[in-house]
This record gives structure tokens, C-alpha cells and sequence, in this order.
């Protein structure tokens, strides 16, 4: 590096520039893993580096992105208007987010309704109250529809739930499977019949069954919430088991042996050796797992009508009206980004507790 | 504010003589514009003024709905009329429904295909303008029918339930044109034999999309799908259900006998709002629809266009694209007693069960009238009627408080056979196709008689 004016380098100023972009470097990892790599370049630039190095890793990173979603929107554009449907043409790209706008609006509008409605529900209790009715004053939640962020919000909580219940069952099951062989003879061919099972064969099964078990709902755990997750669960649960058994049985020897030459206890073990060991492959089942969940979930909700984003889609295909192609475009939108929102945050996780490089 | 107060007050009022024991309600509905005394009663704040605090849900066919409304996860649903009185007498799932409130009169349609429109349009006569003669019989569709089954080709319609109302206008629409639509029996619960027409079961909503691709060649169905089928430029309306049964009663509001006994204030609370919906739907000769069209083209209720709901619900009705003309009664709400449960009404249903081999014996006249009283409760809307004329909220007219619950025979079918809900048997020994008295259908074919 020199300076322009040919002036003897700052040994100072030099510092702390190599400082800073050891700093970038460090935070480089964590910007690849939120999905945000192009920001390390204009970084990199910002903090002085070469402009033209940093100009190539910004075109890779960031513009060839660009232009791929560019083309895709233009695409759109341009072939939608040409596929006439009885709803009329597919919607673009600009009705989409018109009808995105809209949702939002209803959303906004109904918070309101809301609010008118819990303002009546306090004069109402009021009135009893001055008329010394006291025991009578109730507060009820809203009894409106559920809007676009309500079903998304309904959606997430439901796949967490659904995945949650799917982890703690596959990881210790994949752990025994791992490190037993008998075990691994038992389950086999289970796992092998049960994995390529769709949803919407799981579905009518887990109805019944939730129906005839779970009777006295609580308002907080509705029976569609419990249906709808315990469907996930059921598809979601493979990969992360049989990623998890393969991931103990790969094992080094040499660590286990070095266990047992401590003559360490098995839970230790197992704590110690084999889940660090184990935690790259644990995580991409669990990453796969929860792909698999999201997927599963809208095609239940769609199924079974259980409140949701895939209800959203059913219900707007059912209305017919001719905005409903695109919302249900905004859904699909929706579906897409949040699934590789959840795929990134199990990324994260794994970065944050794995040390290997292998990710 | 202050009205809002005067308003929550009058609602205290009314809740100090009837407490609903049961006051946070999920109802069920499906997609169709009659099922608007609910989304009027919600929107409104009917219910709320009862002290009711009412979800409405809607439900993905007819199945489902009424499924649920028997576990309880609904407390109740807007209903097809045949399916109380089927629940009730075991014909499909077992259970006691009752219905304390008639929805509507009127509001179904059958469509065909632009295919099967092309074929029968050189049968009908023409007015002097060039436009169909209205209304069509299917006698016209009869030369169609034929040539399907000269080709070897199924003709194929949709309804949408196998007790609906649908499905028993359209079978009554093509039998009086000598199509046979078949028989069920207590083994077979297709209802195709001995079919000419094979009818299958289809849910509303989905009726113009399953038309769209072919599946059937026409259907029966309830509004905004007929005139959403005109829009769509995908097939042709050819008879309203006003033609095939002048002011014929069309949905029940139904919940089991079982929640009306145990929440007795709660049902007569419901009713008041309803009847109050119904009211407001036909006041001033329809001039509260197109705000009515408005809140059903939302959509958490029917969701259609608001232009397609209008078609129908202002009074028009379009047929073919651009051929739109007057039946002003297309959708009645309150006018005609509309909302009382007649018993009568639900013997003409009981007597179709009869006609196609669901009620699979032959039945005496005393027994059509117990059912009836049975699953209809004229008792609970007078009720709640009376509170209301008390209330000032309602016109002591407009209710018909002496009757006996039957109404008057009437011939006003398309086949101009003469009903009377007090001599069922000898009602259907009238037509020339269905079952008669001492008939039972088995494998083989018709039997008895």
C-alpha cells in the first residue's frame, strides 16, 4: 500500500485499518449466515479496502442477486397478462402488491373494529356495574375474523409447535438408534415405511384420533392447533432422526474408545462425545425437518380447514372473486419468504452452537 | 357516545328478562349469500344486543358443518333444510337437530355447461325478441340426455349435499322433463340407479370450477355460483328454483335439540337476532341489499364480487350473458312468513327422501307429520317473535301466530302437481317417476307396489 502523496505511511492510522478489517473479517461469518454476505464487501469498502477486489465480491454477492429477481418480476410481467383464466389474466407483480396493501389495510381496519368492539364491551360492563350487576361483567376476546397477519401469526405457532414436539422426539431416538445397533435393526424398516408418508394421508388419522383423545379443548391449545401440529410432527420427524442416527454411528472411534477408557458414565458420554460430534448432522435434520414441516403444514390447513395460511389460500380459491389469484400470490409469497426465513434461523442456530466447518 | 351508551343499556335491559345461559357462540356457515341473516345479525349487532358474542365460521362443504355442529365444536350452522330432518331420522349420521328459524326462500339455480347449453338452445322456443322462453323445462334438455347416452357418454350434474335442496329441485326439475335422476337404497347411497342423470356431490363453492374442468356437465347450486358461472363465461343458467317451486323454503338455522334444552334463553336469543336480520334484509321493499351485497362480498363471508352477489340479490337474475331479467323474489328473506318453520316444509323435504328411495319403506301419513314436529319448532320462533312484537322491535303482522303449521296446498310447481303437507302418500303417488306407496329399491331395480 502507498499513499498517493508518497508520503511515509502512518504506522497508526495503518493499524487501525487492519484492525478494522480483521473485525470485518470476523463479522463476515455471521452476514453469511443471516443471508446478508454482500454487505461484508461494501463494508470492506467503506473501511478502505481496494475498491476493485471489493467491486467483483459486490457483483457476485449482491447485483447477480438483483438481476436475477429483476428478471423473474419482469418475466412475470410479462407472461402473466397472457394467461386468461376465468378469474381473468394472472395477476403481476403490481397487482400483487396491491392486494399485499390491501391485506395490510383489512388487517388495520379490523384492529379498529376491535377496538370499537371492546369499547362497547366496557360500557356494557359498566352498565352492569352502576346497576350493581357486578358478578355479570365478563371480557371476552373478539369474536371478528382472523386477519391475514392473525393466520400467519396462527401458521408459525403451529409449525413450532408441531417441530418442537418432532426434536424431542426424533434427536433422542435418532441417538439410540445411532449408537445401538439393535436398535437401528428395530426401527429400520419403521422409519423407512412411515417416511415417505404425505400429510394428507396422516391427516384424517390424526383427527380421529386427536378428536377422540383431546376432548375437553382448551381455548389456548385448540383442537385444529393440536391436529394441524401433530401432522407436522409426523412428517417432519424423519429427517432429523435418521440424520441424527447417522451422524452418532459416524462417530470417531478412537473418541469412544477414549470414553471408554475414562470409563466415563453413559449419560456423560453421550453429553460429552457424542452430541458435539453428532451437532452438524443433528442440525441438518433439523433444518430439512422444518423445511418438511412448513411445507406439510399449509398443505393440513388447506386440508382440514384448520385456521392458518393454508386456510387463507382455500378460502380465497373457494371466493372466487377477482382478486383472489392474487392474494393467493401474495400467500404463496409469503409461504416462500418465511420458509427461508426459518430455514436461515436454524442456520444461524447451527452456526452458534457447532464449531465445524462443515456446514 | 351517548347513543352508544343508550344503545348498551337497552341491551342490559333486555338481558335482565332473558340471560343467555350460553353467551359466546361459534356458528357455521358455508359460502353462499343465504346465509346473510348471519353475517346481517353479526354486522349489525343483532346478537350483540341479545348479549350474544357470536364467531361465524365458515365451513368447507356440508359434511363438515354438520359434523360439527353435532360434536359441538359448532353451536350451531346455516343448514340445508333436508339435513335436520336426515340427522333425525338416521339417514346419514344420527342425531337430534332441531331448527327454530327458516332462513330464506328461494335462491338456487341450475346450470349447465356452454356445451349442453349449445345443444339444448335449438329445442326452446323463443320469445319474439329472440330470447329463451323462461321458464326451461328440462324436458328440453331430455333430446341432450339422449344423445350422451346414444354416444355411450355419461351425463354427469352436480348437487351438493345427498339431502340438500338441490339435490331434490334438480331430480324434481328432471324428472318432471322424463330424466330419470335414480334411485338410492339402503344399500346403495350413490342415488344412480336406474339413472339417466348421474348426480354426484360437489361442495358450493367449488361447483364452477368443477364444471370448468369438466368433471360435470351441469349442477344445482345456491347463489353467488350460478351467476359467478355467467361471469366466468363458463356455463349458462337455466332455471331458478323459483321456477321449479314458486317461494319454496330454502335453508334452516340448525342446533341440536340437545343445546336448545339445555340453553333455552340462548335459542330464543339467537332467534331474536335472526328474525331481526331477516327483517332488515327485506325492509323497505329490498332496500337494504345492495349495503347487504356490500358485507357479503367481504371475504370472511361469501367473498364473490360484490356485481356477481348483486345479480341475484337485488332482485334480476342473469341468464345467459347479457339476457338479465326481473324475478323480484328471487331471494326472500322475510316476506311470506318466509322465516317461520312450517311443518309443512319439512314434509314436502321427507316426502322427496321418500320419492328417491332414501327413506328406504314406505311411511304413514301420521309419521311424516311427528318428524316434522319433531325437527321443526315453530314453538321457539313464536317465542322469540313475541319478544320481539313486545319489544316494539318487530310488526305483530308479520308473524303467523294461529297457523297450524301448514300451509296452504299449493300447485305452483313446474309440473303444476299439487302439494299438501297433511296427505304426503298421496302426494307422491302423483309422479310418473319415483317411488310409490308398498315400493322398496333393491340391486335388482324398483320392487313391490
Amino acid at each position: 500500500m502507498t499513499t498517493l502523496d508518497g508520503a511515509v505511511p502512518d504506522p497508526a492510522r495503518e493499524e487501525r485499518r487492519a484492525q478494522r478489517l480483521a473485525r470485518i473479517n470476523k463479522a463476515a461469518t455471521y452476514f453469511d449466515v443471516v443471508g446478508l454476505g454482500f454487505m461484508v464487501p461494501l463494508l470492506r469498502m467503506a473501511a478502505g479496502d481496494s475498491p476493485r477486489q471489493q467491486a467483483a465480491a459486490l457483483w457476485r454477492t449482491l447485483l447477480v442477486p438483483l438481476i436475477g429477481i429483476g428478471l423473474f418480476i419482469a418475466a412475470w410481467a410479462a407472461l402473466a397478462p397472457q394467461v386468461q383464466t376465468s378469474l381473468g389474466a394472472i395477476p403481476g407483480p403490481a397487482a400483487v402488491m396491491e392486494q399485499a396493501g390491501v391485506l395490510y389495510d383489512d388487517h388495520v381496519a379490523e384492529r379498529g373494529k376491535a377496538d370499537a368492539f371492546m369499547e362497547r364491551q366496557e360500557l356494557r360492563n359498566q352498565a352492569l356495574i352502576e346497576q350493581g350487576l357486578e358478578e355479570r361483567v365478563k371480557w371476552r376476546s373478539y369474536t371478528g375474523k382472523p386477519t391475514y397477519l392473525d393466520q400467519i401469526l396462527t401458521s408459525l405457532v403451529t409449525v413450532a409447535l408441531g417441530f418442537l414436539v418432532a426434536t424431542l422426539i426424533a434427536v433422542p431416538l435418532g441417538i439410540m438408534c445411532g449408537l445401538s445397533p439393535l436398535v437401528n435393526g428395530a426401527l429400520n424398516p419403521l422409519i423407512q415405511i412411515f417416511k415417505p408418508v404425505s400429510p394428507l394421508a396422516w391427516l384424517p388419522i390424526v383427527t380421529m384420533v386427536v378428536s377422540a383423545l383431546y376432548v375437553n379443548a382448551s381455548d389456548a391449545l385448540p383442537k385444529s392447533l393440536v391436529i394441524s401440529a401433530l401432522t407436522v410432527t409426523l412428517c417432519s420427524l424423519w429427517p432429523t432422526l435418521i440424520n441424527t442416527a447417522l451422524g452418532v454411528s459416524s462417530i470417531d472411534r478412537d473418541l469412544m474408545n477414549v470414553g471408554k477408557v475414562l470409563q466415563l458414565p453413559r449419560l456423560t458420554t453421550i453429553r460429552k462425545v457424542v452430541l458435539p460430534s453428532a451437532m452438524p448432522l443433528i442440525f441438518t435434520g433439523l433444518r430439512l425437518s422444518l423445511g418438511v414441516g412448513w411445507m406439510v403444514l399449509i398443505a393440513a390447513e388447506m386440508l382440514a380447514q384448520n385456521p392458518g395460511l393454508g386456510k387463507f389460500v382455500w378460502d380465497e380459491f373457494q371466493n372466487g372473486s377477482s382478486d383472489s389469484l392474487a392474494r393467493i400470490m401474495v400467500a404463496v409469497l409469503t409461504i416462500g419468504l418465511i420458509g427461508f426465513l426459518l430455514d436461515r434461523v436454524m442456520y444461524a442456530l447451527q452456526a452458534a452452537f457447532t464449531y465445524s466447518t462443515q456446514r | 357516545m351517548a347513543a352508544a351508551a343508550t344503545l348498551a343499556l337497552g341491551g342490559i335491559a333486555q338481558a335482565e328478562l332473558l340471560l343467555p345461559e350460553k353467551d359466546e357462540l361459534k356458528f357455521g356457515f358455508i359460502k353462499l349469500t343465504d346465509m346473510a341473516p348471519l353475517a346481517i345479525a353479526y354486522e349489525k349487532g343483532y346478537f350483540e344486543d341479545e348479549g350474544l358474542f357470536v364467531t361465524l365460521e365458515p365451513q368447507a362443504n356440508w359434511k363438515v358443518l354438520l359434523d360439527r355442529v353435532i360434536t359441538g365444536e359448532l353451536d350451531g350452522a346455516h343448514m340445508l333444510a333436508g339435513q335436520p330432518l336426515a340427522a333425525t331420522i338416521g339417514f346419514g349420521t344420527e342425531a337430534h337437530i332441531i331448527t327454530p328459524f327458516s332462513m330464506d326462500l328461494n335462491g338456487n339455480g341450475i346450470t349447465v355447461s356452454n356445451e349442453v347449453w349449445e345443444m339444448m338452445k335449438p329445442n326452446i322456443p323463443k320469445l319474439e325478441d329472440g330470447r329463451p322462453q323462461h321458464p326451461i323445462k328440462a324436458d328440453y334438455l331430455k333430446p341432450v340426455v339422449d344423445q350422451f347416452k346414444a354416444d355411450g357418454k355419461p351425463f354427469k350434474m352436480g348437487m351438493v349435499f345427498p339431502v340438500s335442496t338441490h339435490n331434490y329441485e334438480l331430480r324434481y326439475w328432471l324428472a318432471a322433463g322424463g330424466i330419470h335422476p335414480g334411485y338410492y337404497s339402503a344399500s346403495d347411497i350413490s342415488g344412480q340407479i336406474s339413472a339417466d342423470a348421474l348426480l354426484s356431490v360437489t361442495p358450493p363453492p367449488q361447483m364452477p370450477a368443477t364444471l370448468e374442468a369438466g368433471t360435470i356437465h351441469g349442477y344445482c347450486v345456491g347463489e353467488p355460483w350460478n351467476q359467478q358461472a355467467v361471469f366466468k363465461g363458463i356455463g349458462v343458467p337455466v332455471i331458478t328454483d323459483y321456477e321449479i317451486w314458486k317461494n319454496n323454503p330454502e335453508k334452516v338455522f340448525g342446533i341440536t335439540a340437545e343445546f336448545a334444552e339445555k340453553y333455552p334463553n340462548t335459542t330464543t336469543a339467537l332467534t331474536k337476532a335472526l328474525i331481526r336480520a331477516a327483517i332488515w334484509l327485506d325492509e323497505n321493499d329490498n332496500a337494504n341489499r345492495m349495503e347487504a351485497v356490500e358485507i357479503l362480498s367481504r371475504s370472511e363471508y361469501v367473498g364473490a364480487d360484490a356485481e356477481v352477489i348483486a345479480n341475484s340479490m337485488t332482485g334480476t337474475f342473469e341468464y345467459e350473458k347479457g339476457d338479465k331479467r326481473d324475478i323480484p323474489d328471487f331471494n326472500v328473506f322475510f316476506r311470506y312468513y318466509a322465516t317461520y318453520p312450517y311443518y309443512s316444509d319439512a314434509v314436502w323435504y321427507l316426502t322427496q327422501m321418500r320419492r328417491w328411495g332414501q327413506i328406504t319403506d314406505t311411511k304413514p301419513d301420521e309419521w311424516y307429520a311427528e318428524v316434522a314436529s319433531k325437527v321443526y319448532r315453530p314453538d321457539l320462533y313464536l317465542k322469540a317473535a313475541r319478544a320481539l312484537v313486545d319489544a316494539g322491535q318487530a310488526d305483530e303482522a308479520d308473524f303467523p301466530w294461529d297457523t297450524d303449521g301448514y300451509r296452504e296446498a299449493t300447485a305452483e310447481f313446474i309440473d303444476e302437481v299439487s302439494f299438501d303437507g297433511r296427505t304426503p302418500n298421496a302426494y307422491l303417488s302423483q309422479f310418473p317417476i319415483g317411488l310409490k306407496s308398498g315400493e322398496t329399491v333393491s340391486e335388482s331395480g324398483v320392487t313391490g307396489g
